[in-house]
């Protein structure tokens, strides 16, 4: 992204109706390059500025399933391989005892991946970010919401989106230094 | 009669936050405990005494790596004392915690909101505390790593068609995502705190442990993807814990051991503890800290109900186990049977069921699931009760196995009762720390019980 002297302009709302309102106008008005921050989560706002692809499930399914093959794999290495012991006979790849560790490390790794998975594709952690530059930002994890609208975006002209913005009546405006 | 019935009907609804809240009250009220709130003498003192419990720990396990498992009351036939009854204690009162956050954020029962954090907080102390058994029960904590498989000059690996094994991957499995599922509910929160927080260095930290959340809707549906799928993998883990413990006694020989009732009993009698646990922290914590409009008279109820189903799966497994022993016709099941009546444990057998069977009956009565006191008493019982358990599984079937000539008995010295009573000293020093250092109700999900947090869908 090149640097740009604007980051984007953003407007506060007071409550999670009139963002998810001021988002879905936003998107359908053809800004694509948007963000709207709220104290928490919010289900309808990801699909109101146009969020569709979420891939925590996937990475997670991943996960899961590496630790799954990794666990009975380790197991049978020790078990049948490297160090094979006769216990009463059986066989060296005695699947039935290796299930439960098979599992826990499906979980460890499922569980792992859910996790670094979500922070990575965020970003996440970013402790500098130009949207807390905005001093109003402060409240976005306590009671108020927000909407951006990125510079970056091709409709973008920083007089347009405070026109646009102040059209959706918010209760304040500020613009985000980059 | 139409009072008694508006009453009953007024106490069924309870709500689960109090009215008159909003965003920014409920935020400034959970928050300002830890930012704001200055340290009160009972909590000093409070904390002072656990502390000293936790030395007392630390010097009862220095003095056990200087002379070895002889200072426990242990020796053969009882070679499993009380290491595994605590072990088993602390593993199933940490149940109760992904129990409330996982499995209950499944089926939708938004009231656990203000109660998971400090249950998941209660969760990990208490793992941390059951790790603590199998980490010094041979007396060599320094050949620990023993248990974990990795290349060695030896060329062996560990055992792993072995209960024992299996434990070691279940209980780091449920340490390790219980952590993160109690991290990842805390960043949201901490970034409230950063925001709050008046104090630089508080700031910092804060600001550092929330890794610049910021509340994208972008972050906010990939994270509650992730909550979600990990509420999806804690609840068949949470389940196969106890199971895998229970696992160590039934795939063993020993009468009493040996049966397949046993991982579901396990699992019962792990909630069952662990909501005691629950309600003896949340009963003093939400007086003290004035949060009555966030645990309610409503969560105890429904925590007390989780209580009184899962003591009766517990006493369900106590009546199969006894007539297993009659039905089954092995003569040393039955002579267990009679051993836990009239034995020389019988006692600790009777006062087991006195603690799991009768007193917690009392919560049939509503009067008495409304009653804080009460509720507290009752899960105290049956904290006791539960521990007697784990006592008569493990040491009546150990103390009178198949051959006369090996039988003993087991008397624990002063350095098994400082042990455990080291640990509960552990365990509360961790809570006390816990509530004035994180918020100890999830702020964000209390933000989305308020009416003022729906929002209509797209028409």
């Amino acid at each position: 992204m090149k640097t740009l002297p604007i980051y984007g302009t953003m407007a506060e709302f007071a409550s999670a109706q009139q963002l998810v309102d001021a988002a879905r106008k936003t998107h359908s008005a053809g800004y694509t390059k948007i963000d709207a921050y709220s104290p928490f989560p919010v289900e309808e706002l990801a699909e109101a500025i146009g969020f569709h692809k979420n891939y925590v499930p996937l990475v997670t399914l991943i996960g899961a399933i590496t630790g799954g093959v990794l666990g009975y794999l380790m197991q049978y290495y020790c078990a049948a391989i490297s160090y094979p012991t006769n216990i009463g006979g059986r066989p060296y790849n005695s699947w039935p005892a290796f299930i439960i560790i098979t599992f826990e490390m499906t979980i460890l790794f499922g569980a792992i991946s859910a996790v670094l998975g979500m922070l990575a594709l965020n970003g996440l952690p970013m402790p500098y970010h130009p949207v807390f530059h905005v001093p109003r930002f402060a409240f976005a994890t306590k009671d108020r919401f927000f909407l951006i609208i990125f510079a970056t975006d091709p409709k973008y002209d920083a007089q347009g989106a405070r026109q646009f913005l102040e059209g959706l009546q918010p209760q304040s405006i500020s613009e985000v230094p980059s | 009669m139409a009072d008694q019935l508006n009453e009953s009907t007024v106490v069924n609804k309870a709500p689960v936050i109090a009215p008159g809240h909003n965003f920014a009250t409920v935020t400034d009220k959970i928050s300002s405990i830890v930012l704001t709130r200055p340290i009160s003498n009972g909590w000093v003192v409070g904390f002072a005494a656990m502390f000293m419990c936790t030395m007392m720990l630390l010097y009862a396990l220095g003095y056990l790596f200087v002379r070895g498992v002889g200072i426990w009351g242990i020796n053969i036939p009882i070679g499993w004392g009380f290491a595994i009854v605590n072990f088993v204690w602390w593993i199933g009162i940490g149940h109760a915690g992904t129990l409330i956050s996982a499995i209950l954020l499944l089926l939708r029962q938004s009231w656990r909101n203000s109660i998971n954090r400090f249950a998941e907080a209660m969760t990990l102390f208490a793992v941390a505390c059951a790790g603590v058994f199998p980490g010094v029960h041979t007396g060599r904590p320094w050949l620990d790593y023993w248990m974990f498989p990795y290349p060695n000059t030896m060329s062996y690996w560990p055992q792993f068609r072995s209960p024992l094994m299996w434990d070691v991957f279940a209980v780091s499995t449920y340490f390790t995502v219980s952590l993160m599922f109690w991290f990842i509910g805390l960043i949201p929160d901490f970034a409230t705190l950063r925001d709050r927080a008046e104090n630089k260095y508080a700031r910092m930290i804060y600001g550092l442990l929330g890794m610049g959340w910021r509340g994208s809707a972008r972050h906010w549906a990939r994270y509650e993807m992730a909550y979600l799928l990990l509420a999806g993998l804690a609840t068949p883990l949470v389940l196969s814990v106890h199971t895998v413990v229970s696992f160590d006694f039934a795939v063993g020989i020993v009468p009493g051991w040996h049966t397949t009732i046993f991982p579901p009993y396990f699992v019962a009698g792990a909630i069952y503890s662990g909501f005691a646990m629950v309600l003896m922290l949340a009963i003093p914590i939400r007086k003290i800290y004035g949060l009555e409009d966030f645990i309610t008279d409503r969560h105890l109820q429904n925590s007390a109900k989780v209580m009184l189903a899962t003591g009766w799966i517990v006493a369900y497994g106590y009546a199969v186990e006894a007539f297993m022993g009659w039905y089954g016709g092995n003569r040393y099941d039955q002579t267990l049977l009679w051993n836990r009546l009239h034995g020389p444990y019988s006692f600790w057998y009777y006062s087991l069921l006195i603690c799991n069977l009768g007193i917690p009956q009392l919560l049939w009565i509503r009067k008495m699931r409304n009653s804080p006191v009460w509720l507290f008493l009752i899960s105290l019982v049956i904290l006791v009760g539960m521990w007697l358990e784990r006592f008569v599984i493990v040491v009546i079937s150990l103390a009178r196995d198949f051959l006369p000539s090996s039988w003993g008995m087991y008397y624990p010295t002063r350095w098994d009762w400082m042990t455990y009573a080291g640990t509960i000293g552990m365990f509360l020093m961790c809570m006390f720390l816990f509530v004035r250092i994180l918020p100890m109700i999830s702020i964000f999900e209390m933000r989305t019980l308020l009416p003022e947090a729906e929002v209509k869908h797209k028409k």
